[in-house]
């Protein structure tokens, strides 16, 4: 891509620190990413949200120089990612899937290792990484083996961070840790969002969405989305009613009768409902399903709009489950 | 059969060294129920699983699991129970027949139950044009779908599930708790832990450890209640420590 | 029994479908029987003979066309001196001598008994004493002979066995160990390493960094070379003292070619490990591909003089099979530079080749 010609297309070349252009990465006849286009803004934090398999990981590998795409073109902070891989290097940070910090080696030992890797030494960052290398610091003479799950979480950040990247690629960093050090995590990600660092996020949780500035909904390495949380779940084209029963599975089961649902998910404690009819009123909607419950023998309905959620606007773009993809992959 | 108890525990406490996991628990799950069995990583979970199932012993109380005791007959157990865990469900290199055939085998199935059952779960689930197919080309949500419908064929009194849906797309997701109602329907006990929030609610009853003890059980709504939450996300957020006290802890 | 039928009915599946590990297990054991049946052969073939005649004549001359007629032995040198004799042994260039006293002649035409010297080199005892002894019965066959038409008439072999007088094993076993014990460090120790960084995800946090490709590299193995330095040093030392096997040659030199080697199988570990990230196959491509051949094809047990002409020429690859004769050389004959400049320039390039195909086999990338 040669810079844009005038003052506004170099202008918008500056602002955006991730350009994606129509890439497609096949792993023999698995096709991991099928087309993608998309950009990232500078100072971003920026969510993509998803299931496994959906060419999340993949796709965060050729941003970070790892994979070469198999077509289309990918930018970061204005490079290529094939031909200036060295350059880019020393700008990215990067944790990837599976933390990987060496088990034998002790919170300290870990971090200095990657700091020296990177040409710098942890005390010269330290007040880059203090915010959360404080939380640990505690620790620092524990061998990584012997941490639990959000604090090789922290570790595996302070490592990606002691650099001072200009963009930081996180690929599912809440996996398989609870609900608290997931919260805690994405409390750590907002701290660092105010020092102008552009943070890239993966996860399958869709409730981790509205941490977002944008967010982009991948699924078989296409995205089924890409915007502001609030306009996805605003984009959602029906009226969304939440039902409320006493025997949530046996009323789930009724309502697959109904002559009027469309979709009918159970959302904890709450039946997610939309109607065939998209035009009709929603008190109309609420009416004729607690009508027909009740026409059943369910009692104690209560049924009344509700907001969509991210995980409704991804189950609607989403098509059949995984019928028809076969993985193939060892 | 409804009344009686599934699992019992009284004081079940499961020492490492110096590190205590599992801290004097005490809690029942009654037949049929679906149970769900929360906490934070490091909170003792595992361990407690793995003490019901066979694969610890514990240090001292004592446990009843479909009406064995874990001390004294951890193999009876065995054969009454089924186990699903996220970590590993079926062989890879194997395809999806051979898998239920393996698995019939093992659990004592003879040669025309194992076929019978065969189809019928392929029914179930939809995959007769995939019974061939080797598992590991299955996409992720199948292969769980699939590997609880195993732990289920040699018709347990229990099953066993250690975070079964993990990176598994939202519709399958629910698909496959369908799949745990209708076990539930029939009389199976299922104890899940899960890190999904929401599927708490799926539950008739959770219980949530914290630093190897029970620090909340009830069914979802009362606990709600008496934390004054509304959600099961909320409600662990404030029942779990978190990082500074759990971090002491070092896995075994 | 149903359960175990099923169990049993699915490892071998495991076994059938894992292509790679079919391969070894059954290519294995047809390769070392072929390898073991051919390289375990005592008897030997085309020993290189050297002569020191001072007066040559009929009688010697006689004795001399016996050996060659025998077919065993192969001629390589006619000397009139002795002292030719010791460049040609240290460099390899003989392994027997027939060294005849200048009065031989003279003294079986007067029934005297006639002497010689029969001088074996015993580095390697097999076939050092069936060399010997098929030297030992044309001189007797020479010697019936003669008494046939002359009786009284004698030949007085003297023999002497160079390098090895007391005919040790363990002086010649511990040069081979050597070079196994480095080739386990070396190689299959560094393709493990490798390989485990790449299945615990590690490698891709160092592949994204500034770090070069050589860097890692040189990172992760120059430890190795280091512990097999040491490794060496404690072999030579406990030979030494434990089981008193000479050093007659150079230390620094011995020190110098093992690191020589080392990087040689350090380049081999490397490479192994470049196409998978699986430990267990690295580890199984480091036995077949460094240990094996070491142990078999490197003269450590069996002697390559031996082995039909095929797996001495395959030998030839087999780094281990250079280290081996430059390590015996120099222990056990006390020889230097000068008589090995040609192995430690095989080794030499085959260093340098070794390290720039793994250098370039280690990617920038994750494939």
């Amino acid at each position: 891509m040669s810079p844009a010609t005038g003052p506004a297309g170099t202008h918008r070349l500056d602002a955006d620190a991730v350009v994606v252009d129509a890439l497609v990465k096949r792993f023999g006849p698995i096709v991991a990413l099928d087309g993608m286009s998309f950009s990232i803004r500078a100072g971003e934090l920026f969510g993509f949200i998803g299931p496994d398999g959906g060419g999340k990981t993949t796709l965060f590998r050729i941003l970070t120089t790892l994979l070469v795409p198999g077509a289309g073109t990918a930018r970061v902070l204005g490079q290529d990612v094939v031909k200036d891989l060295w350059k880019l290097r020393r700008r990215i940070g990067y944790m990837p899937g599976r933390f990987s910090l060496y088990p034998d080696l002790s919170i300290e030992e870990n971090l200095r290792f990657f700091a020296a890797v990177f040409g710098t030494t942890v005390e010269r960052e330290y007040s880059q990484i203090a915010p959360i290398y404080s939380q640990i610091e505690p620790f620092k003479d524990r061998r990584a083996a012997a941490l639990s799950g959000g604090m090789k979480q922290k570790l595996a950040l302070c490592c990606a961070l002691v650099h001072r990247p200009e963009i930081l690629f996180l690929d599912e960093p809440t996996t398989g840790v609870d609900a608290v050090s997931r919260r805690e995590f994405w409390d750590l990600l907002d701290r660092l969002k105010t020092t102008g660092l552009t943070i890239v996020v993966s996860t399958p949780y869709m409730d981790e969405a509205t941490r977002c500035d944008r967010v982009a909904l991948v699924q078989r390495g296409r995205l089924l989305a890409l915007d502001t949380p609030q306009a996805i779940t605003q984009s959602f084209g029906r009226p969304l009613l939440g039902i409320r029963a006493n025997d949530r599975y046996r009323a789930l089961l009724a309502i697959r009768d109904y002559p009027q649902t469309h979709t009918i998910y159970p959302f904890g404690d709450v039946l997610h409902f939309t109607d065939k009819r998209q035009q009709a009123a929603p008190e109309q909607i609420a009416r004729d399903v607690t009508a027909f419950l009740e026409s059943r023998g369910f009692h104690d309905i209560r049924a009344g709009t509700i907001p969509a959620t991210i995980e409704d606007s991804f189950m609607a773009s989403m098509g059949a489950p995984e019928d028809h993809q076969r993985t193939g992959a060892a | 059969m409804t009344g009686e108890l599934a699992i019992e525990t009284q004081d079940l406490t499961r020492v490492f060294g110096a590190f205590t996991a599992v801290d004097h628990i005490t809690f029942d799950v009654r037949v049929g129920e679906v149970f769900g069995f929360l906490g934070a990583n490091g909170a003792g979970k595992t361990t407690a699983l793995r003490m019901l199932i066979g694969l610890l012993a514990p240090t001292s109380g004592s446990a009843r699991v479909a009406g064995h005791d874990v001390f004294t007959e951890s193999e009876a157990i065995k054969h009454d129970i089924g186990y699903m865990s996220q970590r590993f469900s079926l062989y890879e290199d194997l395809t999806v027949r051979e898998n239920i055939q393996l698995y019939g085998g093992i659990y004592g199935l003879s040669n025309r139950e194992i076929r019978e059952r065969t189809e019928r779960l392929l029914a179930r689930l939809g995959f007769e044009g995939a019974a061939n197919d080797f598992v590991r080309a299955l996409p992720l949500g199948w292969r769980q779908k699939l590997a609880f419908s195993v732990a289920l064929l040699h018709q347990p009194r229990i099953v066993f599930l250690d975070e079964p849906t993990s990176g598994v797309d939202p519709i399958t997701r629910r698909q496959f708790w369908e799949l745990i109602y209708e076990a539930a329907a029939a009389g199976t006990t299922v104890l899940i832990t899960t890190h999904y929030m929401d599927e708490a609610e799926y539950c008739d009853r959770i219980s949530i450890m914290v630093a190897g003890r029970i620090g909340a059980m009830g069914t979802p709504s009362d606990l709600k209640r008496q934390f004054g939450t509304e959600s099961i996300d909320e409600l662990f957020v404030t029942l779990a420590r978190p990082e500074t006290a759990g971090a002491g802890r070092a896995k075994p | 029994m149903t359960a175990l039928l099923g169990l049993l009915r699915k490892e071998t599946y495991h076994i059938l479908r894992d292509k790679r590990t079919l391969l070894v297990i059954i290519l294995l054991p047809v390769l070392q029987v072929i390898i073991f049946g051919y390289a375990i052969r005592t008897d030997v073939d085309r020993v290189r003979l050297a002569i020191v005649d001072p007066h040559p004549d009929y009688a010697t001359l006689a004795l001399r066309s016996r050996f060659t007629a025998a077919g065993v032995f192969s001629v390589v040198a006619v000397e009139s001196r002795v002292d030719a004799l010791d460049a040609l042994f240290q460099r390899g260039d003989a392994q027997e001598a027939i060294v005849f006293d200048p009065d031989f002649a003279e003294h079986l035409a007067r029934g005297l008994p006639a002497r010689l010297m029969l001088v074996t080199d015993a580095t390697e005892p097999n076939t050092g004493s069936a060399v010997q002894a098929y030297a030992s019965a044309v001189i007797e066959g020479y010697e019936r002979e003669l008494q046939s038409r002359a009786p009284g008439v004698r030949i007085v072999p003297e023999i002497r066995m160079r390098f090895n007088p007391t005919r040790e094993s363990s002086n010649l076993f511990v040069p081979g160990l050597m070079a196994f014990i480095l080739t386990i460090i070396s190689s299959l120790m560094t393709a493990i390493s490798l390989t485990r960084e790449k299945e615990t995800g590690s490698m891709e946090a160092l592949l994204v960094s500034p770090l070069r490709p050589w860097q890692i590299i040189v990172g992760k193995v120059a430890p190795y070379l280091a512990v097999g330095f040491v490794s060496v040093v404690g072999v030579i030392v406990e030979a030494r003292l434990v089981f008193n096997v000479p050093l007659r040659g150079s230390v620094a030199l011995l020190l110098a070619e093992s690191v020589l080697f080392i990087l040689v199988s350090l380049s081999l570990g490397i490479l192994v490990s470049a196409r998978t990230s699986s430990q267990r196959v690295a580890m199984m491509g480091a036995m077949v591909g460094t240990m094996l051949p070491t142990m078999l094809l490197s003269g450590f047990i069996f002697p390559i003089e031996s082995m039909p002409q095929v797996l001495q020429v395959v030998s030839n690859i087999v780094p281990a099979r250079w280290f081996v004769f430059v390590a015996r050389s120099i222990m056990l004959k006390g020889v230097g530079l000068e008589y090995l400049w040609r192995e430690t320039l095989i080794l030499m390039a085959m260093a340098l080749v070794l390290l720039t195909m793994s250098t370039r086999s280690f990617h920038e990338r994750l494939e």
